[in-house]
């Protein structure tokens, strides 16, 4: 078993499932010859071909678009929107078509898509590079959403997303792209979507998170006095309320760290589950440690913006001490 | 120093059949007395459905319509040239595209009556189904053209759309990936003169929609959309040329829009009666019958025969479509995704 990153255990996964699954393609901006501009389709193309791993011009409905279309005619395309911030062009595609395809023709068309994309922020990039839309996307009926935030996981969820039959949004965590290194097993394996991972049980408080936050949000949990359950969601839509309401009931208390802004963030809806069905077990009101509702400001001031250990540790001590 | 044209293009226009019938022999396509007489019943036809449907829906027995009125020619000379097996990308007017590539009329009228199960393509026929939001159907017919050529199937799409889409990012979009990427793909304009209310001279100042393709490296072609033999040429020809391997082309079928946009628009607003009614010497029916009449396909118990067999196929749908049952509320969640999500089971539980 090799250690790997983020972005080897997704190469990885496109690799093998490639190799699988000839009606697998992958296009994108600078995927091919490049490989991508975080390597993540590194050596595709020299193992598949030009026909396979495609560079298209830049033009993110033309690659959302067509896409769709592959999907719909039976092919099995894995797109990559470079940043997500230049989803917002093709969100139109993704909610007008992807998401409602199935629907429209009543089962008649479907459209197995998976849309990769490296999101988040704290990598010092421009403006528009640093984007998290989960919150806009889980809003969409008709498709899935999924951040993974370890090596593991990002190979695992990839191969199930690519074999889903709905349209996937992938969300990689591009912070923790390479900050992370552990065992990824060479063979396939799958992580299923819509099951969200309790990554250390606890008994005071459960702290839930996703993508590069989970990173952070462990490293000050250790700091913490407490003993935390943490929870991955990994899942954002459909989200695995049963794992985050049993352990809420459990502990009575609950912090949420992400780093979109926070109103109508995904938080938001987790906290309205917790009140729907777990109100009673409740010690204190959720905490939530999120980014602020503002643009996401260029690189001199993300460090405020981003929840870092002391203010997770505060939401911490909120609701231990209410 | 060199300064010079290094690029010209010209843009072809293509008319057979002129407003009194007469067709140019040396243009006139392929096409046996049959198959005239099969464009002509396909023509009245969907007239025919057109003017139930506005009437159904005056009487509130179906939602908002998109009347085709005027635009026949262009709908069926396009899908005609099409063969079994390919596909088609129809946009919210293109009911004459639907039925002539075979979509049951009851299905049609289901659809405007607010019922979703009515764009279920039968199994076979690879129509997909009618697109509201405008133009953004293009880039899906490059993408599902694409498909087909990595599988080299002898399968060609044609996508169908109005004026007012050239102007949208998904058209330029979508073209430009079918240039790179060859694909066997038709793309047809009906350019019926308004976008609702915006006449095509607000939509770009170019002179024609067909140049546009070559900013994409393929061909465009401008034909008058009244004329079923100038669409069904030029139709068959981009059709022949992308099974042959040899990429796609654009086509501008000028045309017009005879009733308002929809049944809730008052056009009057926007244009004269007059501009209606000279449009209205160029109709594409009224056109292919002086045709037929000159050269003895169609005599007048023909003509009353059709009438007559168009109505009760129309008719017939009437009665099929108000005999559907209604759907079942459990219906949308069921084709939501693949599986009901856990949060769909329990909001099932409120209907």
């Amino acid at each position: 078993m090799a250690r790997l990153n983020v972005v080897q255990a997704i190469n990885l996964a496109l690799r093998q499932e490639m190799r699988k699954d000839k009606r697998l393609i992958v296009l994108g901006e600078d995927v091919g010859k490049s490989g991508g501009v975080f390597r993540a389709t590194d050596g595709l193309q020299e193992e598949f071909g030009e026909d396979r791993v495609v560079d298209t011009p830049l033009s993110e409905v033309g690659i959302v678009g067509t896409s769709i279309g592959l999907a719909v005619n039976g092919m099995r395309p894995v797109a990559e929107i470079q940043f997500s911030g230049f989803l917002y062009s093709a969100y139109d595609q993704i909610t007008t078509h992807a998401a409602r395809i199935r629907t429209r023709s009543r089962g008649r068309f479907t459209c197995p898509i998976v849309i990769r994309s490296p999101y988040g922020g704290g990598v010092r990039a421009l403006e528009l590079h640093c984007e998290s839309q989960e919150a806009i996307l889980a809003h969409t009926p008709g498709i899935k959403v999924v951040i993974p935030s370890r090596p593991y996981d990002a190979k695992g969820l990839l191969i199930s997303a690519i074999r889903d039959p709905d349209p996937v949004v992938f969300l990689e965590p591009m912070r923790v792209y390479r900050a992370i290194k552990e065992e990824v097993p060479e063979e396939e394996y799958t992580v299923p979507l819509g099951k969200a991972d309790v990554i250390k049980k606890g008994t005071d408080l459960t702290v839930i998170s996703w993508g590069a936050m989970m990173k952070y949000t462990r490293e000050a949990l250790e700091k913490a006095d407490y003993n935390a359950e943490i929870i991955d969601v990994r899942t954002i839509s459909p989200l695995d309320s049963e794992t985050i309401i049993n352990s809420v009931k459990k502990t009575g208390r609950c912090l949420i760290v992400h780093e979109a802004p926070r109103t109508c963030g995904f938080g938001a809806e987790i906290i309205a589950q917790i009140n729907e069905k777990a109100f009673l077990h409740l010690e204190a009101p959720v905490e939530r440690v999120t980014g602020f509702d503002v643009p996401f400001p260029m690189y001199k001031l993300e460090n405020y913006y981003l929840p870092d250990e002391r203010r997770i540790l505060k939401g911490v001590e909120k609701v231990m001490k209410f | 120093m060199p300064e010079e044209t290094i690029k010209s293009f010209n843009v072809g226009y293509l008319q057979v059949l002129d407003d009194e019938g007469h067709a140019d022999k040396d243009l006139m396509p392929e096409l046996s007395p049959g198959q005239i007489k099969e464009l002509y019943e396909l023509m009245v036809l969907i007239r025919a459905f057109d003017d139930k449907a506005f009437k159904l829906q005056r009487q509130g027995r179906l939602g908002t319509y998109l009347q085709v009125k005027g635009q026949e020619a262009s709908e069926v000379g396009a899908a005609y040239a099409l063969k079994k097996g390919d596909w088609i990308f129809p946009s919210g007017r293109d009911v004459g595209v639907l039925i002539t590539r075979g979509h049951p009329m009851h299905m049609l009228l289901q659809y405007r009556g607010g019922d979703e199960r009515g764009m279920k393509a039968p199994e076979g026929l690879d129509n997909f189904p009618i697109t509201i939001p405008v133009s953004t159907h293009i880039p899906i017919c490059t993408g599902a053209a694409w498909a087909s050529k990595m599988r080299r199937e002898d399968v060609v799409h044609m996508a169908f759309f109005g004026d007012g889409a050239t102007s949208r990012a998904d058209f330029h979009e979508g073209l430009n990936f079918a240039g790179i990427f060859k694909v066997p793909a038709v793309f047809v304009c009906e350019n019926n003169g308004y976008a609702i209310s915006l006449p095509r001279a607000r939509q770009t100042a170019a002179e024609t929609l067909a140049q546009k393709a070559f900013a994409y490296g393929f061909e465009g072609i401008q034909v008058d959309g009244n004329d079923i033999f100038a669409v069904y040429s030029a139709a068959s020809r981009a059709v022949a040329k992308a099974r042959k391997g040899d990429g796609p082309t654009l086509i501008e079928c000028v045309t017009y829009r005879i009733e308002g946009h929809s049944t809730s628009d008052d056009d009057s607003r926007y244009r004269t009666k007059q501009e209606v009614e000279e449009w209205r010497k160029k109709d594409p029916v009224d056109r292919l019958e002086k045709y037929m009449k000159k050269n003895k396909i169609l005599t007048d118990e023909y003509k009353q025969s059709v009438t007559q067999k168009t109505r009760d196929m129309v008719e017939k749908a009437v009665e099929d479509y108000e005999k559907v049952p209604p759907p079942e509320a459990a219906d949308f969640f069921a084709n939501t995704y693949a599986q009901p999500t856990e949060q769909l089971k329990e909001q099932m539980k409120e209907l």
